[in-house]
């Protein structure tokens, strides 16, 4: 039972990770247009969403 | 790596109908739009705009779009947003650039017109994303505390501190992420008691914090049971309902929005010195001076100061036929002047009769469409004081019978939590979201989700006539009657006018030459010299005939000393007004027409149709008694118009509908849109609003048979947290499966 000790930190920290990269997703403008971007994988060329200037 | 071109051969945007180029050949009679106002400039001089796009419909008009307008000179970069068809561009240079970029556009076969930013609603977008962080939170912390829960109630071997540990684990997830998740409804719970009101996020901000609190002291003292993992999955579900509802306010308003976008426009303004400065028509000021060309949109509400021309005003008075007006005359903001450039003065609101009354019109029935309360605010009003009176009497109840304070409260709490609304909180925007969508795909635009449920109770249906049955728009009607020759010939001279029947007449000819030294006189005709011979196309008068049946709907062209030719024209009505119509007859509906327009064209337009109950030359204030009368008699009333002239009756009605190009007072007082040139939305809007409503009423049934099963349990202290976790999610998941049916 002590692994538990140290295996149920590492499980949260690892769902953590999760949670952060989501808030991250959010934040770099993945949700503003769900229709354009299923499209915009398959161009070679891509660029930042967000201009940089505006940051 | 190989790149897929992307063409637009399979794109719809291809397929124009014989209507969509007749709408563009109406449109061009509209003067192009000066775009300079809508550009920003940054610190570094760079330029920027942002465009809303029509006619993209696929990821290849997208690319396309992109690498054409990137390729135009001084480009820095186009980007453009498929889901809210706006495209941004950066240019270094010049801000006059901006036109040449929509010029590229609209040879690509694109509309293409500048967004003003300032309409953008950046508040509900970041409500948005912080719901959506919200119930990420909640998601995550609902996951991993039922990981702990599940340990918990499968362990019945599991030793004390292990017992201990994993409600330590739960509790330390479970506190900061109630503390951030829980906010949109402690936020609302507290603002409604300080306005000493309850609202459904009393008892949920109560429940949550109970639980909370209770769980915690549990845990402290090491007894068996927590609530942590029920207080954030009630959490994550309702925060599911209100990101879905929130979604969809979102994109109804970002839908209108664009609408109110593309009709955006420039105006001439003439300057103390006699400049003149094309600025946006937001920016005009009462009693500025104006100049509105020949060709262009009246920008807002005018009086003339000089010059007098032709102006089409069926926007304002659903007259299709134009009218002359000269100093001193009004124009509303949407009619179009068709013949010579006029001087005008920007009028307030206040300074015109006509104009003040029907806004006051418009408020007055606004504000008893305010008072309309959705069906789950209803229950919710009925439900919250039921929910505090059933835990306060556990809570007494378990205390009379000689419980613990500890069972009364545990038990007090398990009431408030399982009858937490997941059901209501879910189940009304899970519908609404999906039977908007669906409208959404037919081209009907839903304002609000109690539009819909409005919409869900109509039985009487109400047409405007001009702009709303029929295009708004004179059709040639008899053209084989007319040669072809006789037709090319009209036409040379009809391409070179804005008149509307002169351009009825192109449209129906095609593209071809003009002839040179035209000579146009305002309300009467055209002439001027082919191959030597003279050709007047006119009024029966301007070619000095006696004859005539009807000199409003008829022109004649003459060539030479040959025999006049006669021109029929009509206001057609659209395409599927005819289906439309019968459709709504056959379903039940009552139908009637109330229009502005002269008895004549009125019942003509019925007769088309089959309506049977119609008025002609009805004021605003007539329709607005017409639609009183019907619903003292117990009719839910239907109104679809266009004009400024319908808006107070739009606003009255008990639901109401706009075609997309109606004016911008109508849009705004009407519940739903329909867009493009189609009236068949209509009937779809209305079944699938009574499916939905059917839908939301199965739903809170099914919440109330839930509560009628879990609610005793509750209170008799037969529920234990993992009862509650199944009821909850089990629920939930009925409705919403239930919700999804709409879609077939």
């Amino acid at each position: 039972m002590t692994s538990l000790l140290w295996l149920m930190p590492i499980a949260i920290f690892l769902g953590l990770v999760g949670l952060i990269s989501f808030f991250w997703s959010v934040r770099s403008g993945q949700y503003e247009d769900p229709e354009g971007n299923a499209a915009r994988i398959l161009f070679s060329e891509d660029k930042p969403i967000i201009d940089e200037e505006d940051e | 790596m190989a790149e897929i071109i992307f063409d637009d051969s399979g794109c719809p945007s291809g397929q124009s109908t014989p209507q969509d180029i007749a709408r563009q050949e109406a449109g061009s009679t509209v003067a192009a739009q000066d775009l300079t106002p809508y550009v920003q400039t940054r610190a570094n001089g760079d330029h920027s705009i942002d465009l809303m796009i029509s006619g993209a419909h696929c990821a290849g008009c997208m690319a396309k779009i992109e690498r054409e307008t990137a390729a135009l000179p001084g480009m820095k970069g186009a980007r453009m947003n498929l889901s809210t068809m706006r495209l941004n561009v950066q240019w270094k240079g010049k801000d006059t650039t901006a036109s040449s970029i929509v010029a590229r556009l609209e040879e690509l076969g694109y509309g293409a017109k500048a967004f003003d930013m300032e309409l953008e609603p950046l508040e509900n977008k970041k409500e948005l994303n912080g719901l959506l962080k919200a119930m990420a939170v909640a998601g995550f912390a609902t996951v991993n505390i039922m990981l702990f829960s599940v340990a918990v109630w499968a362990g019945a071997d599991m030793g004390e501190n292990t017992h201990n540990y994993m409600h330590w684990a739960s509790a330390a997830i479970a506190l900061p992420a109630v503390a951030y998740a829980g906010r949109p409804f402690f936020r609302s719970a507290w603002s409604a008691l300080k306005n000493k009101t309850t609202n459904m996020d009393v008892p949920i901000s109560l429940a949550v914090l109970l639980a909370c609190t209770l769980s915690m002291y549990e845990t402290i003292h090491g007894n068996p049971d927590t609530y942590f993992d029920a207080a954030v999955m009630l959490l994550f579900l309702l925060l599911i309902g209100r990101y879905l509802d929130a979604r969809l306010r979102l994109k109804t308003g970002e839908s209108a929005q664009r609408l109110a976008a593309m009709q955006a426009s420039t105006a001439s303004l003439i300057s103390e010195s006699g400049d003149i400065v094309s600025v946006q028509a937001s920016m005009i000021k009462p009693g500025d001076k104006l100049l509105i060309a020949a060709g262009e949109r009246v920008p807002v509400d005018v009086e003339i100061i000089s010059g007098t021309s032709e102006i089409d005003t069926s926007i304002a008075t659903g007259e299709a036929l134009p009218v002359t007006s000269g100093p001193g005359g009004k124009l509303y903001s949407g009619m179009i002047n068709l013949g010579a450039p006029l001087t005008a003065r920007a009028l307030s609101i206040s300074s015109d009769s006509f104009l003040s009354e029907i806004s006051q019109l418009v408020e007055a029935g606004e504000q008893k469409k305010g008072k309309f309360v959705r069906i789950a605010d209803r229950a919710a009003r009925a439900y919250v004081p039921v929910v505090h009176t059933l835990a306060a009497l556990t809570f007494i109840g378990w205390l009379l019978v000689g419980g613990e304070l500890r069972t009364a409260s545990l038990n007090a709490i398990a009431v408030l939590i399982i009858t937490c609304p997941c059901a209501l909180g879910l189940a009304v925007p899970a519908v609404q979201i999906v039977a908007s969508g669906r409208l959404f795909k037919k081209g009907v635009l839903i304002k609000s989700g109690d539009a819909l449920e409005r919409l869900s109770k109509v039985d009487t249906v109400v047409f405007d006539k001009t702009g709303t049955l029929t295009l708004g728009r004179m059709q040639l009607t008899n053209t084989k009657d007319i040669s072809p020759k006789n037709l090319e010939a009209a036409a040379m001279l009809a391409r070179s006018s804005r008149h509307p029947i002169a351009r009825a007449v192109a449209v129906a000819a095609g593209n071809g030459p003009m002839a040179t030294n035209i000579k146009e006189i305002s309300a009467k005709g055209l002439s001027t010299i082919i191959d030597n011979k003279p050709i007047k196309f006119g009024s029966a008068d301007f070619l000095g005939i006696k004859n005539a049946k009807n000199s409003q709907t008829e022109s004649w062209l003459q060539i030479g000393k040959a025999k006049p030719v006669r021109f029929a024209f009509k206001d057609t009505p659209r395409i599927d007004a005819k289906d439309t119509v019968a459709n709504l007859l056959t379903s039940g509906y009552g139908v009637e027409l109330l229009t502005g327009d002269k008895r004549a064209m009125a019942s003509e337009t019925a007769d088309a149709l089959g309506i049977e109950n119609w008025q002609a030359e009805v004021s605003p204030k007539d329709k607005l008694a017409r639609l009183e009368t019907l619903a003292s008699e117990g009719r839910f009333t239907l109104m679809i118009g266009d004009g400024i002239n319908d808006a107070p009756a739009l606003a009255s009605a008990y639901a109401s509908a706009s075609p997309a190009g109606a004016a911008d007072v109508s849009r705004a007082a009407a519940d739903i849109i329909l867009q493009g040139d189609k009236l068949s939305g209509l009937t779809t809007a209305v079944s699938v609003a009574k499916q939905a409503q059917r839908r939301v009423v199965e739903n809170l049934s099914l919440a109330v048979i839930y509560n009628m099963i879990a609610v005793p349990l509750a209170i008799f202290g037969f529920v234990n947290p993992l009862f509650a976790a199944l009821a909850m999610s089990g629920s939930s998941i009925i409705v919403t499966l239930n919700a999804l049916r709409l879609n077939r």
